[in-house]
């Protein structure tokens, strides 16, 4: 899961006069900036423009069009129109892919935000090494994803796999993680949730520190205990950047591929393909590249992530305003 | 009363954490272990009769892996600090037609799924014969820091002061010149965050290096692991020793930058 958007990164520092943004020199001279802000920008401009807008514009071209592998070097593949995005909805790999995809990315925000924020209001707690333990939660999110798949792979390797070692220690017979179709989208989805804890740890945590002391202070002082402070202080004082949360977790799930594809590529069968690994698949995933086919199904995951985006939005907006 | 109660926290802080970085002590027990017992069973929790065979393989099979990935994540910061600082300068101190716009655009491209912009750019490589590049690889790699660099840097500089700006003009200096000796040097911590998130994700990306860069002489060492994993699955202790190698930029980053770790996970999300 990768981290991003706008805002606050260091605000804090270097603010040597809370100046307005813009509007500096508001009415002279306006246009010589103008042409500099031009000059300026013309860089990102280019590059949005030839290195996003063209390959989006390709997918479009090419889930409208029958590519297959030699038209696609040749360029003279057939316009069919909508046929491949029919084609996707009637696929039988289509409402498996679905419901993975749901169990997938709920599932997996669902508990990086409960463990994420159990461990935030732990470490909210000012005890000896606190700030060292809360920066070494942060090493699973920088590893390389292809480090963290292959480490969880080894681990829950059937036969020499540290877990189920574990478990027969515990009485409990050997599972195999990731080849049994009952327990595949288990593994890859407990690896995902184990990722995703750090993001959510310092995102709720850095929320934590902006509710202001004083409420706890009151809400001790009428007799609150550590759990009703939580119920009645914590929790909605938090919502705002708990919403936040959930839905940059829910458009980053929505398209992980990597680790899926390392620990399982999808399989056994279908069992943990996710639209984002279906569509790698297709396009990559086996000898006979199917272009078409993987670009209508991208760009439906699109489609998926801009409508939680401009959920994303609205709620940041509601909140700017507040 | 209150000691104690601290360091019963702490030790419940340690096994938490300790729970949570098992997975990466067990790749680095797992390197450390010489093939033969690597069937053992139970597994040794600790490299009982460690071997460093691991590592000497790392160096002889994944060494310009590694130099690639170095090469590619270096290239992507520069990249992608070419063309984000610029263009936060123009949208935080500069009056621009169409912020707003921009902005908008600029998050809807990191919810882009970066399945969708690999088929994309494979269909525009091929044509242009840009597949098993690394110049090709270096720029997919940059669409993920530069939406996200362009943001940070336009957050910071906004809050440089506005009279900084106003003097260097009125001693005759271009916006250009304004721009390269003070805005940039303010900006050195919106630089480090900017730069750190950019290597760290070319360094770890593994959708593009599968897809632009599967056959080319030169494949960072993502792929590299990724295709020993598939030649050899039996050398266990060779596949986590390069992926313990391949973390060790992760480490060193997060020791020496761990406060523009935290800046920069908390970017975006979070507004104070």
């Amino acid at each position: 899961m990768r981290v991003t958007t706008n805002t606050a990164v260091a605000e804090r520092r270097v603010r040597s006069a809370p100046a307005p943004a813009t509007g500096d020199r508001k009415g002279k001279r306006g246009r010589p900036t103008q042409w500099a802000a031009l000059g300026f920008l013309t860089p990102l401009a280019a590059y949005l423009a030839i290195f996003y807008a063209y390959p989006l514009v390709r997918n479009i071209d090419l889930s409208v069009h029958d590519y297959n592998a030699r038209a696609f070097v040749l360029g003279n593949a057939k316009f069919v129109g909508f046929d491949n995005y029919a084609a996707i909805f009637s696929s039988p790999a289509f409402g498996p892919a679905v419901r993975n995809t749901v169990v997938f990315t709920f599932g997996s925000i669902a508990a990086q935000y409960l463990i994420g924020l159990v461990l935030a209001v732990f470490f909210r707690n000012n005890f000896r090494l606190s700030g060292v333990l809360r920066a070494l939660f942060l090493v699973p999110w920088l590893l390389p994803l292809i480090v963290s798949g292959s480490t969880w792979s080894w681990m829950l390797n059937s036969d020499n796999g540290i877990v189920n070692s574990v478990l027969r220690a515990f009485g409990i017979g050997e599972i195999n993680w990731l080849t049994s179709p009952d327990w595949a989208l288990t593994s890859v989805l407990v690896a995902n949730i184990w990722l995703g804890i750090p993001f959510n740890l310092v995102i709720l945590y850095s929320g934590l520190q902006n509710i202001p002391g004083d409420l706890y202070e009151a809400a001790a002082l009428d007799g609150a205990n550590a759990w009703q402070q939580f119920r009645r202080v914590t929790v909605p004082m938090l919502r705002p950047v708990s919403a936040i949360t959930l839905l940059l977790g829910l458009v980053y799930t929505l398209k992980v591929v990597d680790v899926i594809w390392i620990m399982t590529t999808g399989g056994p069968g279908n069992v943990s393909t996710t639209l984002a690994v279906w569509s790698y698949r297709e396009a990559f995933g086996t000898g006979q590249p199917d272009f078409s086919p993987a670009a209508a199904i991208g760009n439906l995951l699109i489609v998926i992530a801009l409508v939680f985006g401009f959920l994303y939005l609205h709620l940041q907006r509601r909140q700017e305003r507040s | 009363m209150t000691r104690q109660r601290a360091w019963w926290k702490t030790a419940l802080g340690i096994v938490l954490a300790a729970l949570m970085l098992f997975p990466v002590y067990w790749m680095v027990n797992v390197s450390l272990t010489k093939t033969e017992n690597m069937r053992a069973d139970p597994p040794h929790w600790y490299p009982k009769d460690p071997t460093l065979q691991g590592y000497a393989n790392v160096f002889s099979d994944q060494f310009p892996a590694l130099g690639t990935s170095l090469f590619v994540g270096l290239g992507c910061v520069v990249l992608t600090l070419v063309i984000s600082a610029p263009a936060g300068f123009a949208l935080a101190k500069l009056r621009v037609r169409g912020k707003g716009t921009l902005n908008f655009v600029l998050l809807v491209a990191q919810m882009i799924p970066s399945v969708v912009m690999a088929i994309g750019f494979y269909a525009i490589y091929v044509r242009l014969g840009w597949l098993n590049t690394v110049w090709g690889l270096v720029v997919a790699d940059s669409t993920i820091a530069v939406p996200f660099g362009v943001l940070v840097f336009t957050t910071f500089m906004s809050g440089i002061a506005g009279e900084l700006l106003q003097a260097a003009k009125i001693d005759g200096a271009g916006t250009w010149r304004t721009f390269t000796s003070i805005v940039l040097p303010i900006s050195r911590n919106a630089i480090l965050t900017v730069s750190l998130f950019a290597f760290l994700w070319a360094w770890s990306d593994f959708i593009f290096a599968s897809t632009l860069d599967r056959n080319g002489d030169m494949v960072p060492v993502t792929l590299g692991i990724y295709r020993y994993i598939g030649n050899n699955t039996t050398e266990w202790n060779s596949i986590m020793a390069t992926a313990a190698v391949a973390s060790v930029p992760a480490a060193i980053l997060l020791i020496v930058a761990q406060r523009y770790v935290a800046g920069g996970v908390t970017a975006g999300a979070v507004k104070d």
